[in-house]
Formats: structure tokens, sequence, C-alpha cells
């Protein structure tokens, strides 16, 4: 009977730091582009299928893995400031056309990819081996991306709050006029900081390339999660997005633990809409109106 | 310092300012008055950059900076204090003045321990965040964000917008401190007349988006001459 809980209490951990790999990871090129800039990216889970893409052609073509998604993540930077520059930067301030013009780019990429590549790519095998105790197994390599994923967080909040470059950026992104007269180039810094959410995105893509089926529609997996957890995690993309990662991850490995994958997508699914409706400025909205009417009561 | 020729600038298709005359020289305080909706907030706009020009010349530091973008103008020398502060409210309030850094790119001085001076209320806050400062402190806050860099040309839209009188004045008398202690040039629109009065060495009265008038000396020291400008 102990056997059983401990592995069922293993096998839990293990799926918990998976799902929230895949959610932090999907979601900080998503919540820096949105959060920072107010641009809803619809094609972002094609930049994570350039990432990955460009990854497995690396790799295919003889560079060793690391090697890979280096090339990976740069060619998704290049490919999202190119974007960037030519047309997302006319939509600054239009939300809806924002959405419209990505969602447009989306399906054009994911029919170039048909076009260029067929319906799939030969996978990368996923590197190391596999975790084995009792009934369970999981994949070592899946497990080091929550590693890969919490250093990821803790780079950007290092970048956003403790660089000039960050500093700048969330100046620009909370008041751009006055930024600007304080000697700020925000055409410069909105460029920079699309990059980064780009290359973020490519990181993703790079990082699952060897862990996910290649096909032209694998970003559309990331997506319905990324949005998610932006939704939930709310305002403050830096502290929402390990936050949102964290309660929908707990909430998709546990009910996965309990009743399998379908399980646990529908709970992560219903604990977002729940999430929606309780707090609807996300779980960071609702701390800043806790934190608000303390101030008020001090 | 600045000199301003025949500048004419429209929102849309609506002119606001039509063939305005400044001119600053280094060392000098001056002010431009008038009533709400005079085009005052716009001249200031159009000097930093943030709207553009129909026509006429923006000529600072003896260079044409009409066609240059705000940031460029910032990092020439131009502080800038909106109206109604606009300090980034999600910034702490040493962020916000480390964002003034970038004003005067020349200039290798910062201000801090002046700033700190003046307002010691933002070194003791230093880590809050700007936006749950009092209207007050912000004010004091936008003024250190635009002097930490060393700016040569302060540029104030409506300081005393939004302050408790008392607190006015006492911005008044640190506006004039700074300003001779940095030897920093400031040019300021407002329409409190106690600001303009004991602020400005000479001021200029605008209305319907045109320079009007000059005022200094006696002309500036009279109630009734000033207040024929404003709502008073």
């Amino acid at each position: 009977m102990f056997e059983f809980d401990l592995y069922r209490v293993l096998s839990f951990a293990f799926q918990f730091l998976d799902s929230f790999a895949v959610i932090v990871l999907a979601t900080v090129g998503l919540a820096i582009i949105f959060g920072m800039m107010g641009v809803i990216n619809l094609a972002h889970g094609e930049f994570i299928l350039v990432g990955a893409y460009a990854t497995t052609l690396a790799f295919h073509a003889g560079a060793p893995l690391v090697l890979a998604m280096v090339i990976g993540v740069a060619i998704t930077t290049v490919y999202g400031v190119i974007l960037e520059r030519t047309i997302i930067h006319r939509f600054y301030g239009r939300l809806l056309d924002s959405m419209v013009v990505t969602f447009g780019i989306s399906i054009v990429m994911i029919q170039l990819t048909r076009i260029a590549f067929g319906n799939s790519l030969p996978q990368i095998s996923t590197p190391f081996s596999s975790i084995g105790f009792g009934p369970y197994s999981y994949s070592t390599y899946r497990v080091a991306l929550a590693g890969v994923a919490l250093l990821t967080l803790v780079s950007l909040y290092w970048l956003f709050t403790r660089t000039d470059f960050g500093v700048r950026a969330r100046a620009t992104m909370q008041d751009a006029d006055t930024a600007r007269s304080m000697g700020v180039d925000t055409d410069r810094m909105y460029t920079s900081t699309f990059a980064i959410g780009s290359a973020l995105a490519g990181l993703t893509g790079a990082l699952y390339a060897p862990a996910r089926s290649m096909n032209p529609e694998m970003g559309s997996g990331f997506l319905v999660e990324a949005f998610v957890a932006v939704v939930v995690g709310g305002p403050s993309v830096l502290l929402g997005t390990p936050l949102a990662g964290g309660l929908l991850g707990a909430v998709n490995a546990g009910f996965t633990t309990l009743g399998g994958t379908f399980i646990g997508q529908v709970a992560m699914l219903v604990a977002a809409i729940l999430a929606i409706r309780l707090m609807p400025n996300g779980i960071t909205g609702l701390i800043e109106t806790i934190r608000q009417k303390r101030r008020e009561r001090a | 310092m600045l000199e301003i020729e025949n500048l004419s600038v429209s929102y849309g298709k609506t002119p606001i300012l039509r063939d305005v005359d400044v001119s600053v020289d280094a060392g000098e305080v001056v002010g431009i008055m008038g009533k709400n909706g005079v085009g005052k907030t716009t001249l200031v706009k159009a000097i930093i950059g943030l709207l553009e020009a129909d026509a006429g010349t923006i000529r600072f530091d003896g260079r044409d900076v009409t066609d240059e973008r705000a940031d460029e103008r910032a990092r020439r020398g131009i502080g800038y204090i909106p109206q109604g502060r606009d300090v980034f409210p999600e910034l702490t309030v040493e962020q916000n003045l480390k964002m003034g850094e970038t004003i005067n790119e020349a200039s290798e001085t910062l201000h801090y321990d002046t700033v700190y001076e003046y307002f010691p209320i933002l070194e003791e806050r230093r880590s809050q965040k700007a936006g749950t400062m009092s209207g007050g402190q912000q004010q004091m806050l936008a003024i250190g964000r635009a002097l930490v860099g060393d700016p040569k040309l302060l540029l104030l839209d409506e300081p005393s917008e939004g302050i408790q009188p008392s607190i006015v004045q006492d911005l008044t008398r640190d506006l004039r401190e700074l300003s001779a202690d940095l030897g920093t040039t400031i040019l300021f629109v407002e329409q409190n007349l106690h600001v303009v009065q004991n602020l400005s060495e000479r001021c200029y009265a605008i209305d319907k988006g045109t320079i009007v008038d000059e005022l200094e000396g006696d002309r500036l020291a009279s109630r009734d001459e000033v207040a024929a400008y404003l709502a008073v």
C-alpha cells in the first residue's frame, strides 16, 4: 500500500514538472509580447514551429543537438524581427487588427511549412534515458525541461527588473510617450522586446523538437495552453506566468495521474474557466487588488 | 538656447498653434501662461517632439531639431515634465529616476545627490512603486527624474496641476533654487497665478494658439496684468 502511494506521488511530481515546463515554456514568449506590447500574437504557435523545424533540420544536416537548438532559436528570432519590422509594428495599439493579422500569418506559415516540408519531419530521438520507478517511467529530458523553464523565468525576471534594458522596456510599455521624452528609442525597444518574445518561442520549439512529433500543426498544440496561462496569470506577466504554470500544471498533473492525459487536459481547462470566473483579472490582478485594499486601509 | 519661429501645430485637421514665436536664453526661467485649451500643452509637446510641426522651426542649442524625434531631442538635453506627472507607476522611485539618466547624453554628470537633497522623500522611498505615492510626491519624482540626467533645458507642463496649494509654493521655490544651483534653463507653461509670478523671470501670454503678449518686470509683478490672461 505504501509503495503504491509513493509511486503515485512520484508520478504526480514528474507529471507536474512536465506540465509546468510545457505551460511555462509555451507561455513566456506570448506573455512577453502581450504583456509588454499589448499584441495578441495568434501566430505564436507558428513561431514555436519555426524553432522546432529549424532545430530538426539543422540536426538532420549534421549539427550537434545543442548547436541545432541554438540555430533554431536564432532563426526564430530573425524571423520574428523581420515580421515585426515589416508587418506587426503597423498594428501596435490596434488589438483586434493585430489578432487578425497574426492569425493570417499563422495560416500562411502552416501552409508554407506543409508545401516546403510535407506533412511531417523525421523526429529527433529524445536525449537521455528514462527514470523508472515501479510501474511508471518518465523521460529524464522532459523532467529536465522543468529546470530550463525555471531558469528561463529567473533570467527574464532578472532581465526586466534588474537591468537598464528591462527598466526602459517596462517604462516604454507603461507610457511610450513619456519614455520617448526621456530619451528612449521606443521603436527599437519594441523590436527588441518582440525579438525576445520570438527567441523564447524559438527556444520552446527547439527544446520540444526532440520530444514531440514534427508536423505543420505542432504549434497549435502549445497555443491553447499558452493563452489559458496568459489569461489566468493576469496583467503582470513576469509573476503571472509561473503562478499560472504552477496552478494549471498541478491540476493537469493531478488529474492525469488519476485518470490519464485526456482527463488531465479537461481538468486543466475547467480549472482555467473557474479561475477566470473567480479572478477576472487573473491571479496577479487579484494580488494587486488585495495589495491596493491593504494600502488603502493603511 | 531655444528659439521657436512661426510654429504651427494641428491635431488632425484642427489647427491649435499658429505662428508661435518664443525664445529662451541660457539660464533663464521663462513662463508661458494662458487659460485652459489655448494650446499650452500642445506647445510643450511640440517642443519636446511628441507632436509634429506643420510649419515653423524649433532650434535648440543652435541646432534645428524640428524634424528630430522626441528621444533624440531628450538626448540633446531637454528634460520634460508632463502634465499630470506621468511617472511610471509600476517602476520604483529609483527606477523612475534612472530613466532620466538618458537625458543629455553629452553630459556625464548625474544629479542624484541634488535631487535627494531637494526631495529627501524620494531617497526614503526609493524602493516604493511610484504609482503608490501622493500627487505632490509624484511631482517631485517627475522633476527629479527630468533633472537627474543634467538637462540643459527643463520643460514643465503645468507643474501645479492637481497639487495642494502649500506644496505648489514649496515646488515653486525648489524649482527656482534648482535652476540657480544647477544653471538649468527652465521653460514652463502654467495657469496658476502664484507659480507664474513667483517662478518666471519673463512670461509669454498665449491665447487661441497665438502668443499675444510678453511680460516682465513690473508688469509681471502686477496681479491684475497677469490675471487678465488667466482664468482667475
